[in-house]
């Protein structure tokens, strides 16, 4: 992680329909760091989220994304951040390598580079060979996400927004998705926004968290400041979860 | 353009693939290859020992030998090829998730409705080309008939006309899929548009034109009052796009039509009537093409807005995932 910031938000506020779901947000996100994005059902995170890849118009401030503006350049910011939305769908009736030949034609790639970063990409989120040809229809919900998460990395992104990437997953699937987004941030110095309610596995992965409720962010620093913060001791006596909850209960 | 055309691609594809779509095209391309053959064997057995008559290979698109011609099918039925095309285009992949990842890849939003669109288009003008030549061919092996450059032309326009009148309705349903989150709901708001628009219109117009010019017991000019009503009857009647695309296929395909309205009939005293007969020739190609211009222009207008409403509106439409 370096200190260059690669997101930064400046007074970012939305509104829909003369309420306001996100509030003045202003925050940073350094580059080549993991960034656990918490907050309650309904906080704005998803919002941010959008406004962030230039999917939703911000209804006042601004935006930087690598520098650039997602409302302006567009198709730039899209190329440079690869996005798993909370509950991605898939088209059924194509097969593993098939939806990720399509991500990548999305993505501007010719046929044999799309098959080479289709094939590559399901190696590294580690699907088994024998899936490729199989209907992503008949895949579970692991697997799912795990193809979520290689049809982010065919193009090769420099920032991944993950929301929800954990949500309705077995122990054992949360445990081997959260090694492989931490192997992606270290390995290929990944940033990566992660939007997250299992704080348990936030906790593990993360550089820094933000906690954002009613469309506020009432904190951002490191696990172990926002511990000192609140209870004036390191985060090796309490846990994200009762950081979190403390927060959320003050608010 | 890259994300226009990768999903252009992926749409003609799953048209073709869809078990809906190829059965309703075998249901079309059924009743018209019947309604044609009917119509061609029973030209062949009134062609015997005649003089080859003019025009008569597009007879075989409009001889309403069975319960209706070709022409008429596709003007009644054609519609539905579009609406199956396009009532669940945006709400499907909004609910299966799969419109907010298509969006996040670096192409513009506005590829995703082109995209559709075109592919809608190109799936519909495959369909009716492949339709119109297979006739083609049956007619040239039953009736022996070579088809003149005219009425090759002809063919060429009134595939024209059926392909912005089908894409209509498939704009219509591709609007419904945008405005209305529920698939169901924009299928059936389409489909009550389509019954609205080709029944309920021309049963209104007769209403309305017996309402404000009515025909029976009234005093005065009758013949006036007769052109009264079937102006308004034909006003009224023109605001469906049925109506627009039967009569202009009609008289592109009928060179003897001269005329898309039926006022000019009742407009006409005896002697003139008399002396009309006795100019019975076909039109040529460009005087049919004057005669339903004011359709063409209105059935490409209806096409091009219903799709520039769709645009706006998917373009202006916030995303929520």
């Amino acid at each position: 992680m370096n200190s260059k910031a690669i997101i930064e938000t400046t007074g970012l506020t939305k509104n829909y329909d003369h309420q306001t779901v996100v509030d003045h947000l202003s925050f940073r996100i350094m580059e080549g760091e993991v960034f656990g994005f918490l907050g309650p059902n309904g906080a704005g995170k998803t919002t941010t989220l959008l406004m962030l890849l230039g999917l939703s118009e911000p209804s006042e401030g601004s935006v930087s994304v690598c520098g650039l503006d997602p409302l302006r350049n567009p198709k730039e910011v899209k190329r440079i951040v690869g996005y798993l939305p909370e509950n991605v769908g898939f088209y059924g009736d194509m097969d593993a390598l098939q939806s990720l030949e399509y991500v990548a034609d999305l993505n501007g790639m010719q046929r044999k580079e799309a098959r080479e970063k289709g094939l590559e990409a399901l190696r590294v989120v580690g699907l088994t060979e024998d899936v490729y040809r199989q209907q992503v229809g008949t895949f579970s919900r692991g697997m799912k996400q795990r193809l979520g998460i290689a049809e982010v990395l065919v193009k090769d992104p420099k920032v991944l927004f993950l929301d929800e990437p954990t949500l309705g997953l077995d122990p054992d699937g949360a445990l081997r998705l959260i090694e492989l987004i931490r192997s992606l941030n270290r390995d290929r110095n990944m940033t990566v926004l992660l939007s997250s309610h299992d704080l348990f596995q936030v906790q593990k992965i993360s550089d820094r968290v933000g906690i954002m409720i009613r469309g506020h962010m009432v904190a951002e620093n490191s696990i172990e400041a926002l511990a000192r913060d609140k209870f004036g001791v390191g985060d090796e006596k309490y846990t994200l979860e009762e950081i979190y909850m403390k927060y959320f209960r003050e608010d | 353009m890259q994300g226009l055309i990768a999903i252009y691609r992926k749409e003609l594809a799953d048209h073709f693939s869809s078990y809906r779509f190829v059965i309703l095209f075998a249901l079309i391309a059924m009743v018209s290859f019947i309604t044609s053959y009917m119509a061609g064997v029973s030209l062949k057995e009134n062609l015997e020992g005649v003089a080859k008559p003019k025009f008569v290979f597009l007879m075989l698109f409009n001889t309403n030998v069975a319960l209706f011609s070709m022409v008429q099918f596709v003007s009644f039925f054609g519609p539905l090829i579009g609406l199956v095309l396009g009532f669940d285009a945006i709400n499907r992949e909004r609910s299966d998730g799969t419109l907010v990842k298509l969006i996040s890849q670096p192409i513009f939003r506005d590829a995703v409705i082109n995209g559709k669109f075109l592919a809608g288009v190109t799936t519909i003008t495959i369909m009716l080309v492949s339709i119109v030549l297979v006739i083609s061919g049956f007619g040239l092996a039953l009736l022996g008939i070579v088809p003149g450059i005219e009425e090759i032309w002809r063919l060429a326009v009134y595939v024209l006309i059926s392909i912005f009148y089908i894409s209509f309705w498939m704009g219509v349903a591709i609007l419904f899929s945008i405005l209305f989150r529920g698939i169901a709901t924009s299928a059936l708001a389409s489909v009550a548009l389509w019954i609205f628009l080709s029944f309920f219109v021309s049963m209104g117009a007769g209403v309305l034109a017996n309402g404000m010019a009515p025909l029976d017991g009234v005093q005065g000019s009758k013949r006036e009052n007769i052109i009264r009503h079937a102006r308004i009857k034909e006003i009224v009647t023109l605001f469906t796009p049925m109506a627009l695309y039967s009569q202009a296929s009609a008289t592109i395909v009928d060179p003897t039509l001269n005329t898309t309205s039926i006022l000019a009939f009742y407009r006409m005293g005896p002697m003139e009537k008399l002396s009309a007969s006795r100019f019975q020739n076909p039109l040529p190609l460009g005087q049919s093409m004057v005669v339903v211009f004011p359709h063409l222009v209105a059935l490409i207008a209806i096409t091009l807005l219903c799709f520039a409403v769709s645009y706006l509106v998917f373009i202006l439409q916030e995303i929520r995932t």
